[in-house]
Protein backbone atom coordinates (compact mmCIF):
# COMPACT_ATOMS: atom_id res chain seq x y z
CA UNK A 1 0.00 0.00 0.00
CA UNK A 2 1.03 3.65 -0.65
CA UNK A 3 2.48 5.38 2.09
CA UNK A 4 0.18 8.22 2.01
CA UNK A 5 -2.73 5.60 3.44
CA UNK A 6 -0.71 4.25 6.35
CA UNK A 7 -0.61 7.58 7.85
CA UNK A 8 -3.93 8.77 7.25
CA UNK A 9 -5.17 5.84 8.85
CA UNK A 10 -3.97 6.90 12.94
CA UNK A 11 -5.79 10.33 12.61
CA UNK A 12 -9.83 10.84 13.74
CA UNK A 13 -12.02 12.09 10.99
CA UNK A 14 -12.51 15.74 12.04
CA UNK A 15 -15.94 17.07 11.88
CA UNK A 16 -16.81 19.65 9.82
CA UNK A 17 -17.16 23.51 11.79
CA UNK A 18 -20.69 24.21 11.01
CA UNK A 19 -20.73 27.43 13.16
CA UNK A 20 -20.89 29.47 10.09
CA UNK A 21 -23.68 27.83 8.07
CA UNK A 22 -26.06 30.30 9.71
CA UNK A 23 -24.68 33.22 9.11
CA UNK A 24 -24.59 32.21 5.51
CA UNK A 25 -28.47 31.06 4.99
CA UNK A 26 -28.85 34.51 6.95
CA UNK A 27 -27.17 35.99 3.82
CA UNK A 28 -29.23 34.12 1.16
CA UNK A 29 -32.04 35.21 2.82
CA UNK A 30 -31.30 38.93 2.89
CA UNK A 31 -30.14 38.74 -0.42
CA UNK A 32 -34.02 36.90 -1.66
CA UNK A 33 -35.66 39.78 0.61
CA UNK A 34 -34.21 42.23 -1.21
CA UNK A 35 -34.36 41.38 -4.76
CA UNK A 36 -38.35 39.64 -4.31
CA UNK A 37 -41.51 41.29 -4.00
CA UNK A 38 -44.19 40.52 -1.75
CA UNK A 39 -47.06 39.04 -3.56
CA UNK A 40 -49.76 41.06 -2.70
CA UNK A 41 -52.52 40.37 -4.34
CA UNK A 42 -54.17 36.89 -5.46
CA UNK A 43 -54.97 37.49 -9.13
CA UNK A 44 -58.39 36.38 -9.78
CA UNK A 45 -58.02 36.94 -13.32
CA UNK A 46 -55.32 35.10 -15.89
CA UNK A 47 -53.97 36.91 -18.26
CA UNK A 48 -51.12 36.66 -20.79
CA UNK A 49 -49.32 40.28 -21.28
CA UNK A 50 -48.21 41.28 -24.78
CA UNK A 51 -44.84 40.82 -26.21
CA UNK A 52 -42.66 44.02 -27.00
CA UNK A 53 -38.74 45.41 -28.06
CA UNK A 54 -38.95 48.67 -26.30
CA UNK A 55 -39.65 47.65 -22.65
CA UNK A 56 -38.28 49.91 -19.83
CA UNK A 57 -37.99 48.14 -16.44
CA UNK A 58 -40.29 49.31 -13.16
CA UNK A 59 -38.09 50.61 -11.20
CA UNK A 60 -39.28 52.12 -8.06
CA UNK A 61 -41.81 49.30 -6.96
CA UNK A 62 -43.40 51.16 -3.81
CA UNK A 63 -44.74 54.31 -6.76
CA UNK A 64 -46.29 51.02 -8.89
CA UNK A 65 -50.07 50.11 -8.72
CA UNK A 66 -51.13 47.31 -10.76
CA UNK A 67 -54.97 46.80 -12.41
CA UNK A 68 -55.53 43.32 -13.74
CA UNK A 69 -57.12 42.97 -16.56
CA UNK A 70 -58.71 39.29 -18.06
CA UNK A 71 -60.78 37.25 -17.90
CA UNK A 72 -61.74 35.01 -14.79
CA UNK A 73 -59.47 32.21 -13.63
CA UNK A 74 -60.41 28.55 -14.27
CA UNK A 75 -61.54 28.08 -10.23
CA UNK A 76 -63.75 31.26 -10.63
CA UNK A 77 -65.32 30.78 -14.22
CA UNK A 78 -68.22 28.22 -13.14
CA UNK A 79 -69.71 31.81 -11.20
CA UNK A 80 -68.05 34.30 -12.94
CA UNK A 81 -68.51 33.58 -16.84
CA UNK A 82 -65.86 34.12 -18.95
CA UNK A 83 -66.04 37.88 -19.82
CA UNK A 84 -63.25 40.34 -19.13
CA UNK A 85 -63.01 41.49 -15.76
CA UNK A 86 -61.08 44.05 -14.33
CA UNK A 87 -59.16 43.46 -10.93
CA UNK A 88 -58.15 46.20 -8.60
CA UNK A 89 -56.37 44.85 -5.79
CA UNK A 90 -58.04 41.43 -4.37
CA UNK A 91 -61.70 41.77 -5.93
CA UNK A 92 -63.09 42.84 -9.59
CA UNK A 93 -64.17 46.37 -10.25
CA UNK A 94 -65.81 48.81 -12.71
CA UNK A 95 -64.00 50.68 -14.61
CA UNK A 96 -65.09 53.65 -12.39
CA UNK A 97 -63.77 52.45 -9.51
CA UNK A 98 -60.10 52.66 -10.71
CA UNK A 99 -60.39 56.37 -9.57
CA UNK A 100 -61.00 55.55 -5.99
CA UNK A 101 -58.40 53.02 -6.07
CA UNK A 102 -55.76 55.19 -7.75
CA UNK A 103 -56.60 57.76 -4.85
CA UNK A 104 -56.26 55.29 -2.03
CA UNK A 105 -52.67 54.26 -3.90
CA UNK A 106 -51.78 57.60 -3.80
CA UNK A 107 -52.47 58.22 0.08
CA UNK A 108 -49.40 56.30 1.17
CA UNK A 109 -47.18 57.13 -1.41
CA UNK A 110 -44.30 59.67 -0.29
CA UNK A 111 -43.58 61.63 -4.13
CA UNK A 112 -46.87 61.57 -5.06
CA UNK A 113 -46.24 62.67 -9.09
CA UNK A 114 -44.47 59.81 -9.61
CA UNK A 115 -47.18 57.10 -9.34
CA UNK A 116 -46.97 54.97 -12.05
CA UNK A 117 -50.48 53.00 -13.01
CA UNK A 118 -49.22 49.57 -14.69
CA UNK A 119 -51.67 47.82 -16.87
CA UNK A 120 -51.59 44.19 -17.03
CA UNK A 121 -54.14 43.27 -19.67
CA UNK A 122 -54.27 39.86 -21.50
CA UNK A 123 -53.23 39.98 -25.05
CA UNK A 124 -56.92 38.74 -26.12
CA UNK A 125 -58.38 42.15 -24.21
CA UNK A 126 -60.54 44.62 -25.99
CA UNK A 127 -59.42 48.07 -26.39
CA UNK A 128 -62.74 48.91 -24.73
CA UNK A 129 -62.14 47.86 -21.35
CA UNK A 130 -58.70 49.43 -21.51
CA UNK A 131 -60.23 52.42 -23.09
CA UNK A 132 -62.30 53.13 -20.48
CA UNK A 133 -59.64 52.84 -18.11
CA UNK A 134 -57.54 54.74 -19.68
CA UNK A 135 -60.51 57.56 -19.41
CA UNK A 136 -60.87 57.41 -15.88
CA UNK A 137 -57.12 57.41 -15.11
CA UNK A 138 -56.64 60.77 -17.12
CA UNK A 139 -59.32 62.38 -14.90
CA UNK A 140 -57.68 61.05 -11.95
CA UNK A 141 -54.60 62.72 -13.03
CA UNK A 142 -52.64 60.00 -12.54
CA UNK A 143 -50.64 59.91 -16.33
CA UNK A 144 -47.97 58.06 -15.82
CA UNK A 145 -48.91 54.44 -17.42
CA UNK A 146 -47.03 51.57 -17.99
CA UNK A 147 -48.39 48.32 -20.27
CA UNK A 148 -46.86 45.64 -18.42
CA UNK A 149 -45.35 42.96 -21.40
CA UNK A 150 -42.59 40.48 -21.38
CA UNK A 151 -39.75 40.79 -23.88
CA UNK A 152 -39.54 39.70 -27.07
CA UNK A 153 -36.42 37.39 -28.42
CA UNK B 1 -20.64 26.99 31.20
CA UNK B 2 -21.18 25.41 28.26
CA UNK B 3 -22.07 27.71 25.32
CA UNK B 4 -25.41 27.70 23.88
CA UNK B 5 -26.64 25.30 21.23
CA UNK B 6 -25.97 27.07 18.42
CA UNK B 7 -26.43 24.11 15.76
CA UNK B 8 -30.36 24.53 14.83
CA UNK B 9 -29.92 27.77 13.94
CA UNK B 10 -29.34 26.85 10.67
CA UNK B 11 -32.47 25.13 10.30
CA UNK B 12 -34.48 28.01 11.78
CA UNK B 13 -32.85 30.33 8.97
CA UNK B 14 -33.21 27.28 6.59
CA UNK B 15 -37.36 27.88 7.42
CA UNK B 16 -37.07 31.55 6.91
CA UNK B 17 -35.50 31.20 3.66
CA UNK B 18 -38.27 28.89 2.56
CA UNK B 19 -40.96 31.25 3.71
CA UNK B 20 -39.46 34.34 1.99
CA UNK B 21 -39.16 32.07 -1.51
CA UNK B 22 -42.85 31.03 -1.18
CA UNK B 23 -44.20 34.14 -0.82
CA UNK B 24 -42.45 36.58 -2.58
CA UNK B 25 -42.07 36.31 -6.44
CA UNK B 26 -39.12 37.17 -8.49
CA UNK B 27 -40.06 38.28 -11.69
CA UNK B 28 -38.92 41.75 -12.81
CA UNK B 29 -41.66 44.05 -14.01
CA UNK B 30 -41.15 45.25 -17.58
CA UNK B 31 -43.21 47.32 -19.80
CA UNK B 32 -44.04 49.84 -21.99
CA UNK B 33 -44.16 53.18 -20.48
CA UNK B 34 -46.63 55.70 -21.57
CA UNK B 35 -47.66 59.30 -20.74
CA UNK B 36 -51.47 60.14 -20.99
CA UNK B 37 -52.76 63.37 -22.01
CA UNK B 38 -53.63 65.34 -19.51
CA UNK B 39 -57.79 65.58 -19.07
CA UNK B 40 -59.65 68.43 -20.97
CA UNK B 41 -60.42 71.37 -19.49
CA UNK B 42 -64.42 71.48 -18.11
CA UNK B 43 -64.39 75.09 -18.63
CA UNK B 44 -62.98 75.38 -22.17
CA UNK B 45 -64.86 75.06 -25.40
CA UNK B 46 -63.75 71.93 -27.18
CA UNK B 47 -61.07 74.11 -29.25
CA UNK B 48 -60.68 72.12 -32.30
CA UNK B 49 -57.25 72.81 -33.44
CA UNK B 50 -56.69 73.13 -36.84
CA UNK B 51 -54.19 70.80 -37.94
CA UNK B 52 -53.45 70.54 -41.86
CA UNK B 53 -54.23 67.17 -43.35
CA UNK B 54 -50.26 66.85 -44.62
CA UNK B 55 -48.96 67.16 -40.50
CA UNK B 56 -51.45 63.61 -40.03
CA UNK B 57 -50.53 60.21 -40.04
CA UNK B 58 -53.56 57.83 -39.51
CA UNK B 59 -53.18 54.63 -37.71
CA UNK B 60 -56.40 53.12 -37.32
CA UNK B 61 -56.70 49.48 -35.88
CA UNK B 62 -60.18 47.63 -36.71
CA UNK B 63 -62.04 45.32 -34.44
CA UNK B 64 -60.00 42.39 -35.95
CA UNK B 65 -56.74 44.21 -35.69
CA UNK B 66 -56.11 45.13 -38.97
CA UNK B 67 -53.96 48.10 -39.57
CA UNK B 68 -54.38 50.50 -42.13
CA UNK B 69 -51.63 53.76 -42.10
CA UNK B 70 -52.72 56.20 -44.47
CA UNK B 71 -51.47 60.07 -44.97
CA UNK B 72 -51.97 62.39 -47.86
CA UNK B 73 -49.75 60.17 -50.05
CA UNK B 74 -52.20 57.45 -49.34
CA UNK B 75 -54.30 56.73 -52.59
CA UNK B 76 -56.56 53.86 -51.60
CA UNK B 77 -55.68 52.86 -47.48
CA UNK B 78 -55.68 48.63 -47.47
CA UNK B 79 -54.32 46.59 -44.80
CA UNK B 80 -50.80 47.66 -43.71
CA UNK B 81 -48.43 45.03 -42.12
CA UNK B 82 -47.63 45.84 -38.26
CA UNK B 83 -43.87 45.54 -40.06
CA UNK B 84 -44.14 47.99 -42.20
CA UNK B 85 -45.17 50.75 -39.59
CA UNK B 86 -42.20 51.72 -38.17
CA UNK B 87 -40.66 52.65 -41.41
CA UNK B 88 -43.57 54.93 -42.67
CA UNK B 89 -43.54 56.34 -39.38
CA UNK B 90 -39.82 57.13 -39.57
CA UNK B 91 -39.88 58.49 -43.34
CA UNK B 92 -43.26 60.37 -41.86
CA UNK B 93 -41.64 62.20 -39.22
CA UNK B 94 -38.31 62.78 -40.81
CA UNK B 95 -39.37 63.92 -43.98
CA UNK B 96 -35.99 64.45 -45.55
CA UNK B 97 -36.91 65.53 -48.61
CA UNK B 98 -39.37 68.67 -47.47
CA UNK B 99 -42.08 66.69 -49.38
CA UNK B 100 -44.99 68.51 -49.50
CA UNK B 101 -47.25 65.79 -48.71
CA UNK B 102 -45.73 64.87 -45.40
CA UNK B 103 -45.63 67.30 -42.41
CA UNK B 104 -44.13 70.45 -43.31
CA UNK B 105 -40.50 71.66 -41.43
CA UNK B 106 -39.77 75.03 -40.19
CA UNK B 107 -36.84 76.51 -38.37
CA UNK B 108 -36.60 76.08 -34.73
CA UNK B 109 -34.30 76.99 -32.49
CA UNK B 110 -33.20 74.41 -30.14
CA UNK B 111 -30.89 75.13 -27.57
CA UNK B 112 -27.47 73.39 -28.43
CA UNK B 113 -28.64 72.55 -31.59
CA UNK B 114 -29.09 76.10 -32.85
CA UNK B 115 -31.17 76.46 -35.97
CA UNK B 116 -33.02 73.24 -37.37
CA UNK B 117 -35.25 72.26 -39.91
CA UNK B 118 -37.84 70.34 -37.56
CA UNK B 119 -41.36 68.88 -38.46
CA UNK B 120 -42.52 69.18 -34.98
CA UNK B 121 -46.13 69.65 -36.12
CA UNK B 122 -47.00 66.22 -37.04
CA UNK B 123 -49.56 64.02 -34.92
CA UNK B 124 -49.64 60.60 -35.59
CA UNK B 125 -52.92 59.74 -34.80
CA UNK B 126 -54.09 56.68 -33.41
CA UNK B 127 -57.55 54.91 -33.78
CA UNK B 128 -59.12 51.93 -32.36
CA UNK B 129 -62.30 50.79 -32.19
CA UNK B 130 -63.70 49.32 -28.78
CA UNK B 131 -63.45 45.65 -30.36
CA UNK B 132 -59.85 45.74 -31.32
CA UNK B 133 -57.47 43.27 -29.39
CA UNK B 134 -55.50 44.90 -27.03
CA UNK B 135 -52.53 42.71 -28.54
CA UNK B 136 -52.46 44.76 -31.75
CA UNK B 137 -52.77 48.01 -30.19
CA UNK B 138 -49.54 47.19 -27.61
CA UNK B 139 -47.83 46.20 -31.21
CA UNK B 140 -48.91 49.75 -32.76
CA UNK B 141 -47.41 51.31 -29.71
CA UNK B 142 -44.06 49.37 -29.49
CA UNK B 143 -43.81 50.42 -32.94
CA UNK B 144 -44.33 53.44 -32.68
CA UNK B 145 -41.68 54.10 -29.40
CA UNK B 146 -39.67 52.19 -31.61
CA UNK B 147 -39.69 54.49 -34.31
CA UNK B 148 -39.03 57.54 -32.09
CA UNK B 149 -36.48 56.19 -30.30
CA UNK B 150 -34.79 55.09 -33.78
CA UNK B 151 -35.02 58.56 -35.14
CA UNK B 152 -33.82 60.46 -31.96
CA UNK B 153 -30.98 57.85 -31.65
CA UNK B 154 -29.74 59.15 -35.25
CA UNK B 155 -29.86 62.65 -34.28
CA UNK B 156 -28.25 62.11 -31.03
CA UNK B 157 -25.21 60.06 -32.63
CA UNK B 158 -25.11 62.83 -35.69
CA UNK B 159 -25.24 65.68 -32.89
CA UNK B 160 -23.48 64.81 -29.74
CA UNK B 161 -21.68 61.20 -30.96
CA UNK B 162 -23.99 59.02 -28.31
CA UNK B 163 -27.15 56.97 -28.49
CA UNK B 164 -29.97 58.72 -26.91
CA UNK B 165 -30.13 57.17 -23.69
CA UNK B 166 -26.59 57.89 -23.05
CA UNK B 167 -27.43 61.56 -23.00
CA UNK B 168 -27.12 64.77 -20.18
CA UNK B 169 -30.35 65.73 -19.75
CA UNK B 170 -30.38 69.29 -20.99
CA UNK B 171 -29.07 67.27 -24.35
CA UNK B 172 -32.12 64.69 -24.14
CA UNK B 173 -33.96 67.74 -24.04
CA UNK B 174 -32.81 69.04 -27.23
CA UNK B 175 -33.64 66.07 -28.79
CA UNK B 176 -36.70 65.68 -27.79
CA UNK B 177 -37.92 69.18 -28.61
CA UNK B 178 -36.52 68.29 -32.50
CA UNK B 179 -38.51 65.00 -32.32
CA UNK B 180 -41.46 65.38 -30.32
CA UNK B 181 -43.65 62.26 -29.56
CA UNK B 182 -46.94 63.74 -30.88
CA UNK B 183 -49.31 60.56 -30.73
CA UNK B 184 -52.68 61.79 -30.41
CA UNK B 185 -55.48 58.84 -29.18
CA UNK B 186 -59.00 59.93 -30.49
CA UNK B 187 -62.02 58.50 -28.29
CA UNK B 188 -62.45 54.94 -29.93
CA UNK B 189 -65.26 54.99 -32.81
CA UNK B 190 -67.45 52.31 -33.03
CA UNK B 191 -66.96 51.42 -36.70
CA UNK B 192 -69.24 48.40 -35.88
CA UNK B 193 -68.70 44.98 -35.72
CA UNK B 194 -67.63 43.86 -32.32
CA UNK B 195 -70.44 44.42 -29.05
Amino acid sequence: MAAGFKRKEGREMVEMNTSSLPDLIFTILFFFMMVTTMREVTLKVKFVVPQGTELEKLEKKSAVSFIYVGPPTDQLRAQMGSGTRIQLNDRYAEPKEVMDFVAAERQGMRNQTDQIISIKADRGTQMGYITDIKEVLRKSWALKINYSASRRN
Amino acid sequence: MPGLNTSSTADISFMLLIFFLVTTSMDTDMGLARHLPQPPDPDQEDAQVDIKARNILYVRLNYQGQLSIKDETTQDAGWSEFSELRQRVKDFVRNEQNYSKWPEKHVKIIDLLGRCYVTDKHVISVQTDRGTPYDAYFQVQNELVAAYTELRNEISKEKFGREYQYLEDDQKAAIRQYYPQNISEAEPKKYGGAE
